[in-house]
């Protein structure tokens, strides 16, 4: 009830419209990895997504940066079910590659952000290996490019107040590790799946 | 508001035609053969719903009163600009200085509106905001293409805050005679001013030839133009019980504001253009954005408010709080 009330008030605070461009909302274990520049992007395409998919996918997020204060964890656990990874200093205990597996079970989506942080460039930054290693331990799941416009104007990196911008989201064709391929090639392709998405928004 | 009979018929004939449009769309769909006829049908349909939306929307404002009138209207406006910001975009540096316009400026302009402090609002914006904004943004150190980004961010609060807001603020104006029943001159202005796209589209989808300006707008012909202009004359004369003209200035204003709408139109088309986009946004189904919807009404509201003001209240009257 409070996640479907945050979820409609991201979408219309934001003037979102999500275009779904290579692929459909379907119900299926998907790993959704898009460009970052803004806080309101995981959450912002988490709520774009149909509530029936919106249940079974979760955010995964940086723990130093949502175990802050009062509001923030409660939003990662109560509201968008995040999932919570060491980014700083991964440990063999506390792996993030680990959490995120544990973290899609058997029916769980992800939404992932490759490139490690939020960016002031235009252009993402190269990928990290992490989508990588995710896409040879789950083969069979697809990998959906997710282009996100504008939201980096309506709250950018430093930024506590909002300008009320209209965003825009693009779903791409889902891609997945081929065979033979390798951590390199499939890091470029994947970073460019994305980018190639950039002029269907608007 | 006084929610007299003349509202009431007005209010009426409007939902009247609203009506008879969808059944005639409804009618055609059934009969419609080849896939361009259906295409063009479904898009007038769409638009027939937002049409009822928006007159639903505007009765129930009107009903609230000065209000209810001004709410609507600066939630209009908010979202008009964000339209505008989008498509015209700025640079990091105006990220402070456009917290200010959406949260602060644009809601304190409208304050004024509603205070009915005529001294101020008319002021507020092209003199305190306009020497604000690039104070703001000169104050965040960012002087790539200053000049050009203040600019937009002033164009941005003309046209979409300054220029709006004079249709609520005909609803301050004490004309002898008419107090009290301005919710109807309000009701007749954007009645003209949304009849004039109307007829134009149609005059100029069903007989339009020579365009205007090719290059900045294909779609507005001359006999769009003259035949959508002469057809809403005579509606706006022929409402002129409603308001506070007699019949031939009825038939000036309504003309003065069909050339004024049409110009702001084609003015909002040329920014489309530069700008490489066919509509403002997506905010109503078949019209595209709310930018859209309001661009014609944007520049002839100003003026209208104006020229109805020292058209009709004697200088005597005139007293600025």
């Amino acid at each position: 009830m409070i996640s479907s009330l945050i979820a409609g008030s991201l979408r219309v605070a934001t003037g979102a419209l999500a275009r779904w461009h290579g692929c459909g909302p379907e119900l299926r274990q998907r790993i959704y990895f898009a460009n970052h520049t803004s806080n309101l992007d995981g959450p912002l395409l988490w709520a774009s997504l149909p509530t029936p998919l919106r249940v079974r996918t979760r955010m995964v997020a940086a723990h130093d940066y949502w175990s802050v204060g009062k509001l923030r964890p409660w939003l990662a656990q109560r509201v968008f079910n995040a999932v919570l990874i060491e980014r700083k200093k991964p440990t063999a205990e506390c792996n993030p590659l680990n959490t995120m597996l544990e973290a899609m079970g058997d029916d769980h989506s992800l939404i992932i952000f490759p490139e490690g942080g939020r960016q002031t460039s235009p252009e993402p930054e190269p990928f990290k290996a992490g989508l990588y290693h995710l896409a040879k331990r789950r083969p069979e799941v697809e990998l959906v490019p997710v282009w996100m416009e504008n939201l980096n104007r309506i709250l950018p990196k430093g930024e506590i107040l909002p300008a009320p911008l209209l965003g825009s989201l693009v779903f791409g064709t889902p891609i997945r590790l081929q065979e033979e391929e390798t951590k390199v090639d499939f890091l470029v392709r994947a970073r460019e799946s994305v980018i190639c998405l950039r002029g269907m928004c608007g | 508001m006084n929610f007299d009979h003349e509202l009431t018929c007005l209010i009426a004939g409007v939902v009247g035609v609203l009506i008879i449009a969808s059944l005639i769309t409804r009618i055609l769909l059934k009969k419609a053969r080849s896939e361009g006829a259906r295409m063009t049908l479904e898009n007038v349909a769409a638009r027939t719903r937002a049409w009822w939306g928006m007159v639903i929307i505007f009765t129930l404002a009107i009903l609230m009163g000065i209000t209810g009138t001004v709410i609507l209207f600066g939630l209009l406006s908010f979202m008009a600009l964000r339209e505008f910001i989008t498509l015209t975009p700025t640079r990091p540096g105006d990220h402070r200085t456009l917290f200010w316009v959406f949260f602060v400026i644009t809601p304190l302009h409208y304050w004024y509106v509603l205070d009915e402090w005529y001294g101020m609002y008319s002021i507020f914006i092209p003199v305190y905001a306009f020497m604000f904004v690039p104070m703001r943004s000169a104050l965040a150190g960012d002087c790539e293409h200053f000049l050009e980004r203040s600019a937009k961010i002033q164009w941005g609060l003309l046209i979409c805050v300054y220029s709006v807001s004079h249709a609520p603020a005909l609803l301050s104006l004490q004309i002898p005679g008419y107090i009290g029943e301005n919710a109807k001159l309000l009701f007749w202005f954007v009645i003209i001013v949304e009849i004039s796209d109307v007829l134009q589209y149609v005059w100029g989808k069903t007989c339009g030839k020579h365009k205007v300006a090719p290059k900045v707008s294909p779609n507005k012909t001359w006999e769009g133009l003259i035949g959508g202009g002469l057809s809403t004359v005579v509606i706006g004369a022929s409402l002129w019980w409603v308001t506070p003209f007699t019949l031939m200035q009825a038939a000036a204003m309504t003309a003065m504001v069909v050339l004024l709408g049409f110009l702001g139109g084609l003015i909002m088309s040329a920014i489309k253009r530069d700008r490489g986009v066919k509509d403002w946004g997506h905010a109503i189904a078949g019209h595209g954005g709310v930018m859209d919807r309001l661009d014609s009404l944007s520049f002839a509201a100003p003026i209208f408010f104006h020229v109805t003001r020292y058209a009709l209240i004697p200088p005597s009257v005139i007293v600025l709080p």
